[in-house]
């Protein structure tokens, strides 16, 4: 109860992580009321096409060129944006999670030889191997929550790595060994939970970045072809670049406060977690 | 004070260049399982996907990849070809693969090594003004922006790019290289590829300019508050030579490990920004070959790609090397 009550005047003394949370909170009301406000698909034409934003009363944010609600699409974008943001960085930090901790806690060759992938991984242009991937699976949303663990799991197993090379020397790891205790749960239940709190930072900007990649898919036209996301959005939107650039620009704005909030969180995180390093942020 | 002579480091080139070696190989394999991950057989995949169901081109293409043969030595007719640059014919474009991929890296080159300029002096000068007015307000501005920009998804601010600038202002061209309507030569055709470069590179190096600038402004922090730099103040060095002589030097080693490791992002953020301003790369070159579906041409892009980036840190490695004298070669 106490530390729940240290993280909520921590937010509420940082009022940058206070916007982000805030931010964060009405993407993820948009997401769980979409289907209230909109009961109708947002692929369905609702009105005219190309109406500006107030211009049409069915349409607070306009229509895009096939009289498709633009409010709804943000809606309904919003879903698919927070489901594969942070169903794919679970993924990831899964197996970065297992893949870290093992190199971290047993050193040696296991350690040489878990890097030498990890890097390996690093090496392969992100965004590129995400499209060959999606290229080879097809297009489904499951698929490019796939491809994006694929390419975001080696920043977390390096990060585990560092930390439990650290904690593995510290006393009370040793003791933990001279009692007996077994490999498995030295790891899980006794290292862990303290190298918790930079994964969660990581994570969380994570999120952000896969966000924003799941986005480029879908600009490209390699995104799921069944769901509309704030990707699609743009993409469509490019075509009307010079008649009606709302259409393009509201979705992107949508991107652009959705990512800045779970980096202002991450921040906050940060600060919160690790308070020795606030004076780098110089607050 | 002699400076100490150091010997070129030949063994840690040949160490690094042997991992090199081994960990292209690894990519090689990697990706040969990837191609196998396709659903059906290989062979068929890629001559449906490249838009033919032509039976001899078919079995002209099992035989390429020996899928007769048992899958070890199907892996080592995979690598054997790589190695000749051997990457096949695509039926998409009527071209060989590697001639395809190579007329198109200058583009991609220009492109990168403009954005990278652009995004390490950016992040310099913001930087390090950010840490001279640490939590005054230039700090401030600058922090927020970067964090927006950092945010910003970089194919947006592309098309938003050209949206002020092409369409509204006029001021530079909305997509392309070059004007070839115009039959520039020379001078006038540098300038006029120079023009189609700016919108492009601004937009990818958004970015990184975002990133530059934290990891600036946080590296002089630290070495502001450091004794030396109070020293060559007591000594009455202007804050600005203080700031861009004797700090700046300490706190821009990072930057260089960083824009290195940063190589292969470039290369996979071209594929954006090069299919929004129809920048004739290597980057656009995978979106047509995805919308084509040409699996064959994406997979030898993705390993030239991956080679370049083992290349480019090797560089950097050395590079590393050359500016800071400290570190020790292993």
């Amino acid at each position: 109860m106490d530390r729940l009550k240290s993280l909520l005047t921590a937010i509420l003394r940082d009022w940058m992580m206070l916007l982000g949370l805030l931010l964060l909170a009405t993407v993820f009301f948009m997401a769980a009321t979409a289907p209230l406000f909109f009961p109708q698909p947002p692929d369905t034409m609702m009105g005219p096409p190309l109406q500006w934003p107030g211009q049409y009363a069915g349409a607070p944010l306009g229509t895009d060129g096939l009289g498709r609600n633009i409010l709804a699409g943000l809606f309904y974008g919003a879903q698919i944006s927070l489901l594969v943001g942070f169903a794919s960085v679970t993924v990831a930090m899964v197996f970065g999670i297992l893949v870290g901790a093992f190199a971290g806690y047993y050193g040696g060759w296991i350690d040489n030889l878990l890097m030498r992938v990890t890097e390996l991984f690093q090496t392969i242009p992100q965004f590129m191997l995400a499209i060959v991937v999606v290229a080879v699976l097809g297009p489904s949303i499951q698929v490019i929550i796939f491809s994006l663990a694929v390419v975001s799991w080696p920043a977390i197993a390096r990060l585990v790595r560092g930390e439990f090379m650290v904690l593995r020397e510290k006393a009370y790891v040793q003791g933990c060994i001279v009692v007996g205790m077994s490999d498995m749960r030295i790891i899980f239940t006794q290292i862990l939970p303290n190298a918790m709190s930079g994964v969660t930072v990581m994570s969380t900007i994570m999120i952000a970045t896969a966000i924003l990649m799941e986005s480029a898919l879908s600009f490209l036209g390699f995104g799921d072809p069944n769901v509309t996301t704030w990707g699609t959005m743009i993409g469509m939107g490019k075509n009307n670049l010079r008649d009606a650039w709302y259409i393009m620009t509201i979705p992107g704005i949508a991107l652009l406060l959705t990512a800045l909030a779970l980096n202002l969180v991450g921040d906050g995180l940060n600060d919160y977690l690790n308070p020795r390093l606030r004076s780098q942020r110089g607050q | 004070m002699k400076p100490i002579r150091r010997r070129f480091p030949w063994a840690f080139l040949a160490k690094r260049v042997a991992y090199g070696a081994l960990a292209m190989l690894a990519i090689a394999i990697i990706n040969f399982f990837l191609l196998k991950l396709a659903p059906g057989d290989a062979a068929e995949a890629l001559a449906g996907q490249a838009g033919t169901a032509d039976p001899a081109y078919i079995a002209q293409l099992r035989a390429q990849f020996g899928l007769d043969q048992p899958l070890l030595s199907q892996l080592w007719a995979f690598l054997v070809r790589l190695a000749t640059l051997d990457l096949g014919y695509s039926y998409v474009f009527n071209e060989r693969v590697s001639v395809l991929i190579f007329s198109r890296m200058p583009a991609t080159l220009m492109l990168m090594g403009a954005a990278i300029v652009i995004a390490v002096i950016g992040g310099i000068v913001f930087g390090v003004t950010a840490a001279r007015y640490a939590n005054r307000w230039p700090d401030r501005v600058i922090s927020f922006v970067a964090l927006l920009l950092y945010g910003t998804p970089p194919y947006w601010i592309g098309l938003m790019m050209i949206l002020i600038f092409a369409v509204t202002l006029g001021w530079t061209p909305t997509s392309g290289m070059e004007n070839v309507l115009a039959f520039n030569t020379g001078w006038d055709r540098v300038a006029d590829i120079a023009h189609h470069l700016i919108l492009p590179a601004l937009a990818q190096s958004i970015f990184y300019l975002a990133i530059y600038i934290r990891l600036v402004r946080a590296g002089m922090l630290e070495v502001l508050s450091l004794d030396f730099i109070r020293v060559a103040r007591a000594k009455g060095i202007s804050e600005r030579r203080l700031s861009y002589r004797h700090a700046l030097r300490n706190a821009v080693l990072p930057l260089v490990t960083v824009v290195g490791t940063n190589v292969g992002n470039f290369l996979g953020g071209a594929v954006l920004t090069e299919t929004v301003f129809s920048w004739p790369g290597v980057g656009r070159l995978m979106f047509d070959a995805m919308f084509q579906r040409d699996l064959n041409l994406l997979l030898s892009i993705l390993v030239l790609s991956s080679f370049f980036v083992i290349l480019a840190n090797l560089i950097v490695d050395l590079l590393y090397a050359v500016i800071n004298p400290t570190v020790e070669l292993k």
